[in-house]
């Protein structure tokens, strides 16, 4: 006969657990990652390959050796972060960076605080940057898309300027001119960039499977899409030779992939509603900043950074209202 | 039939599993010896009041409230006392007990009314419905065991506009309400008539998920056939979430009124009452009836026979599994009342008592992997809360100690409903430090007002 | 250039200058005159703020000892459990009663073996919550459920859980019997008694109150009220608490009878030494319960539970 278990109660739990969600936000990667190897072929599969197993490995070493704790590799969160991390990176970056890049997210953006869960960064962003400082030129020079098919698939990359770096260097009038306002090639990817974001469709896919599996919410990314839409659209609006038109701003660059997959990470994230609609908010109006105004080119990296930083203050300040507490009225 | 209506915040929809909804109550034969335990309500356990060697009747009584907040009991069966000793109950511990040796025949006390009949009028008024409710030791039997008398007494300023009847039966698994609510439906109805005069007031509501059709339909047709009876009685479907059937989320769900935290549901003018509690109180007021059975659900996806028992106090459970088709041999986990707020139970041999509602038998495989992980703060137990509160911060603080914090996060409006720990991705038992934090902070305040 | 250097110096000379006068006068406004003898009573306590005194911290009972040093001319009933009071009489210039020094004692030796696991607990490792819960996984209702509160709570790491017998054991060189664990334990399993003579003690290691019938069926060593050893004892010390014999500190000589007429083996003596062959206590180790009458009370045991008191002699 069993033992019978003895417990508080609730006895029956979901189905859901950790290792569920990371890997349901990794399928939905899946789509986003097969068409930067359509575009970017040999070297993005080689650049995630190495990025998910550098972030494994850092991980595994990291608790065998130094924490000595529980192994938690199969939980899946080591390998998103690496899939998020070379979705953030040129395709041709030599291995090395990735690899340091891996190190430095996994130890320093995650390990160091404890692991998953107690991370205040989002620890793929943390790698980025990290390497975006460390080695600038390397990260700052993108290959173009290029359909495999055209060139074969271990075609040299050829690198070219993203149309955000357009943008900040020459203006709107330049970007027009190099034939990169056409909003159909945009949106499927075929453009300059880092390999993970270039394909909107691809990443939307994916983010309408996390919705439907009810991994992520809505309300953070809508917020930063709207934010950045209607700040854009604002300054447009003012001066339409100087700002380009809104929807661009939302397909270009990082902010899809930036917005649903990285922003709603729960670990750095808000909470509660109001606290997610702020986060957003945040991330919007500062992605605009940097983008408009600032030194970067690109700034969603940046903006979820400084919003996570920002998240355990919006946590504290936007609790959830209390059932039958009547809420202090100010007059 | 009126428009559906839920509670508004969080709460969430585990499998329902009501598999015994199809079978008809049982009467549950009694074996030679009852262990009447002394201690079957909320509050303190009843003074014995017969000794070794005493004949007692069906329906006598045996022991006798102790204070406010404690209730009646009385013998299940006519026998002889054989000893006055200690049970150990569904948790291990030994609990005072009365052991009847039963007699073939049951010879009921005086006074008890033995009739399948309707009785439709209500002789006694207000208070003495109260003064009986309490003689006959009828407590809440949704599992609390609240002593039904003290929630029917309205403070003094204070007035009831509804009585809500709690008929959600929100826990999976468990369907001895509803068949209740089928099988006894007059008398049910005549219950909520009753209460509502206890209480004075002439609007009544009951309160059922829409996953019940079947007893909605019932209920209005009744209604709606014996309207000089049951006028001012309500059916009111609600959605199929749990915790609708929480006291504060039911009458949120049924009038929109919040019970303001820390407060009594009498402060929105509602009274609510369970469905085993009211037909026990119809059988009180009209037959002169104590509470001495209730019906059991024993049920389970391994169990052969999941069924549905009208059983006397005293049966020892593991004669109801048996019944319903013997213990497999894949159960892990043996639960006294439904699964979202039962008690594990370490010896399946313990007496049923008044807040036994069910006999759950779970299997692993239902117990599925629960190994704990660490927090990912993906704030999904903040969401499913239906008190509003955040269960991952008073976890923490609960863990540490720290009892101001719990205090101040509202830890004392928990109403442990489990929500936040079935929905948690990484298996932590919120649940467990959040009732340890509870129980702490609960007895600081109390120490407190004392002071 | 140099210009800036000098004046960067000024500004920032003159600043300091500015700023330490200000904070000089501040300091002089809002000085607290303090007894300096509480420093001095504070410095001969241990320091842990364990609150084992009933004060928030040693420097609260520090302060309520000059206090009633000054009005009384006593220090009687404020003590700190792991310190002589003697030393801090003696900083104000008075004389303490004397120390007895104490320890904390688990009165539980319902090991794996001892109480085998009917059921299995899961959940939170609290025993406040798990005692609300069931009654443990022997079974026994007044045993130690092993989820180490009182490990949790010690501020002198002088608790641990035995992995073996899953029972905590006390170190004897770092308890200084302050009796949080004692305030902790939901079962009040834990009691302070006083170390004794050369450090030998002898006491029941059993807290069931129930009857010896509802005992025995979930542990081969607790005690059954026998009243044996009540019989046995030439001093009176040993008194029934229920149905729980317990041995009165104060009146016990350590003598060792009760603990060879024990039939359970429930009365443990530690730190005696090693008995002459001829008597009825063979084991080399120090004086560990009687010879046990029950095949069940194995040695292997008492040998586990012994270990960490050994550590005083040896």
């Amino acid at each position: 006969m069993n033992k019978y278990t003895i417990s508080g109660s609730p006895h029956v739990h979901s189905t859901e657990n950790t290792q569920k969600i990371m890997y349901r936000v990794i399928l939905a990667l899946v789509p986003a990652l097969l068409v930067a190897i359509y575009y970017f072929g040999w070297y993005a599969l080689r650049l995630t390959i190495v990025s998910v197993a550098a972030c494994m490995l850092t991980e595994w070493l990291i608790q065998k050796f130094l924490v000595k704790g529980p192994l938690t590799i199969n939980d899946g969160s080591a390998a998103l972060t690496g899939l998020l991390l070379a979705f953030n990176v040129p395709a041709n970056l030599p291995i090395w960076m990735v690899i340091a890049g891996s190190v430095f997210a996994i130890g320093v953006g995650k390990m160091a605080f404890g692991g998953l869960g107690k991370n205040p960064f989002n620890p793929a962003l943390v790698g980025r940057v990290f390497m975006l400082v460390s080695f600038p030129t390397a990260m700052t020079t993108w290959p173009q898309a290029q359909p495999f098919f055209d060139k074969g698939f271990f075609a040299d990359a050829v690198t070219g300027p993203t149309p955000l770096g357009i943008l900040k260097e020459s203006g709107v009038g330049t970007l027009a001119e190099m034939g990169d306002m056409q909003f159909l090639d945009m949106v499927l990817g075929n453009r300059g960039g880092a390999f993970g974001e270039v394909c909107a469709i691809a990443l939307i896919l994916g983010a309408i499977y996390l919705l439907c599996r009810k991994v992520i919410e809505i309300v953070t990314p809508l917020t930063i899409l709207l934010t950045v839409f209607i700040f854009t659209g604002i300054c447009h609006l003012i001066n339409p030779t100087q700002f380009i038109a809104p929807w661009y701003h939302l397909i270009y660059g990082g902010l899809i992939l930036g917005a649903f997959f990285m922003a709603t990470d729960m670990v750095t994230s808000p909470m509660t509603i109001r606290g997610k609609i702020l986060f957003g908010f945040g991330i919007g109006v500062i992605t605009v900043v940097i983008r408009l105004w600032g030194a970067y080119p690109e700034g969603v990296s940046f903006a979820i950074l400084i919003m996570n930083a920002l998240t355990p203050l919006i946590n504290k300040a936007f609790k959830p209202y209390v059932f039958g507490v009547v809420k202090p009225s100010k007059k | 039939m009126n428009p559906i209506k839920t509670f508004t915040k969080g709460g969430v929809h585990p499998e329902e599993n009501k598999l015994s909804a199809h079978m008809p109550i049982q009467d549950f034969p009694m074996p030679k010896q009852l262990i009447v335990p002394l201690g079957q309500c909320l509050g303190a356990p009843a003074d014995c009041i017969v000794k070794k060697g005493d004949r007692v009747l069906t329906g006598q009584l045996i022991g006798t409230a102790k204070g406010f907040v404690s209730a009646n009991v009385h013998s299940p069966a006519t026998g002889t006392v054989a000893k006055v000793d200690v049970v150990m109950d569904h948790t291990g511990y030994y609990k005072p007990a009365v052991f009847i040796d039963r007699e073939e025949q049951d010879e009921w006390a005086e006074g008890i009314l033995v009739t399948d009949e309707l009785l439709t009028d209500i002789k006694l008024d207000g208070k003495a419905i109260i003064d009986k409710v309490k003689e006959c030791g009828i407590v809440g039997m949704g599992g609390a065991t609240f002593p039904t008398h003290v929630k029917l007494m309205v403070p003094e300023g204070k007035k009831a506009e509804y009585v809500i009847i709690n008929a959600a039966e929100c826990e999976p698994y468990l369907t001895c309400d509803f068949r209740l609510l089928l099988e006894k439906t007059q008398e049910f109805l005549m219950g909520v008539k009753i209460v509502m005069k206890a209480v004075g007031t002439d609007k009544g509501i009951i309160g059922i998920e829409a996953n019940k059709m079947e007893a909605i339909e019932l209920l209005d047709k009744t209604i709606n056939e014996h309207k000089d009876l049951y006028s001012g009685i309500e059916v009111q479907p609600l959605k199929t979430k749990y915790p609708q059937g929480g006291e504060k989320q039911l009458i949120k769900a049924v009038t929109g009124r919040e019970v303001p935290s820390g407060k009594l549901p009498i402060e929105t003018g509602c009274v609510v009452v369970n469905v085993a509690s009211t037909y026990a109180i119809y059988e009180a007021i009209q037959k002169n009836k104590p509470l001495i059975e209730r019906v059991v659900t024993v049920t389970g996806k391994s169990v052969k026979h999941p069924s549905n028992f009208r059983v006397r106090f005293g049966v020892p459970a593991d004669l109801l599994i048996e019944a319903a088709g013997g213990l497999p041999d894949d159960i892990t986990d043996v639960i006294n009342g439904g699964p979202m707020m039962g008690k594990s139970v370490s010896v399946t041999s313990f007496p049923v008592m008044k807040g036994t509602s069910g006999i759950l038998l779970m299997t692993l495989h239902e117990a599925q992997d629960r190994r704990v992980t660490n927090c990912i703060r993906c704030g999904r137990c903040a969401i499913a809360c239906p008190m509003g509160l955040q269960p991952f911060l008073l976890h923490k603080v609960a863990k540490h100690n720290d009892f101001d914090e719990t205090e101040k996060n509202h830890i004392m409006d928990c109403i442990e409903c489990g929500s936040c720990e079935f929905t948690c991705p990484a298996n932590i038992p919120l649940l467990d430090y959040i009732r340890y934090g509870k129980a702490k902070t609960g007895a600081i305040i109390r120490a407190r007002n004392q002071k | 250039m140099s210009n800036t250097l000098l004046i960067s110096l000024a500004v920032l000379g003159i600043l300091g200058g500015v700023l330490a006068v200000i904070l000089y006068f501040v300091a002089q406004k809002f000085k607290v005159e303090e007894n300096p003898l509480i420093d001095e009573a504070e410095a001969c306590l241990p320091g842990a703020n364990c609150g084992g005194c009933g004060f928030a911290g040693c420097r609260a009972l520090a302060e309520a000892c000059v206090k009633q040093a000054a009005e009384k001319g006593n220090i009687d009933g404020l003590a700190c459990p792991g310190t002589d009071m003697g030393k801090v009489a003696a900083v104000l210039g008075l004389t303490a009663t004397a120390f007895e020094p104490k320890i904390a004692v688990v009165r539980c030796n319902g090991s794996c073996q001892n109480s085998p696991s009917k059921v299995h607990y899961e959940g939170a490792d609290i025993c406040a919550f798990a005692n609300t819960l069931y009654a443990g996984e022997g079974g026994c209702s007044k045993g130690c459920l092993g989820l180490g509160d009182c490990v949790k709570k010690c501020n002198f790491d002088a608790l641990h859980i035995d992995k073996e017998t899953g029972l905590p054991v006390v170190d004897p060189d770092k308890c200084v019997g302050c009796g949080v664990c004692a305030k902790t334990c939901p079962r009040g399993i834990i009691e302070v008694r006083p170390r004794g003579k050369k450090d030998r003690r002898v006491y029941v290691c059993c807290s069931n109150t129930d009857k010896g019938a509802l005992v025995v069926k979930n542990c081969s060593v607790g005690c059954i009220g026998c009243q044996k050893c009540l019989k046995e004892c030439p001093f009176e010390a040993i008194e029934m608490r229920g149905n729980l014999a317990y041995i009165d500190p104060a009146k016990c000589k350590a003598c060792g009878k009760c603990v060879k007429v024990c039939p359970r083996g429930s009365i443990h003596a530690v730190n005696f030494p090693a008995p002459k062959p001829e008597g009825p206590i063979n084991d080399p180790k120090p004086l560990q319960g009687a010879e046990p009458v029950k095949p069940q009370a194995q040695p292997v045991e008492a040998k586990i539970e012994v270990k960490p008191e050994n550590t005083v002699t040896a």
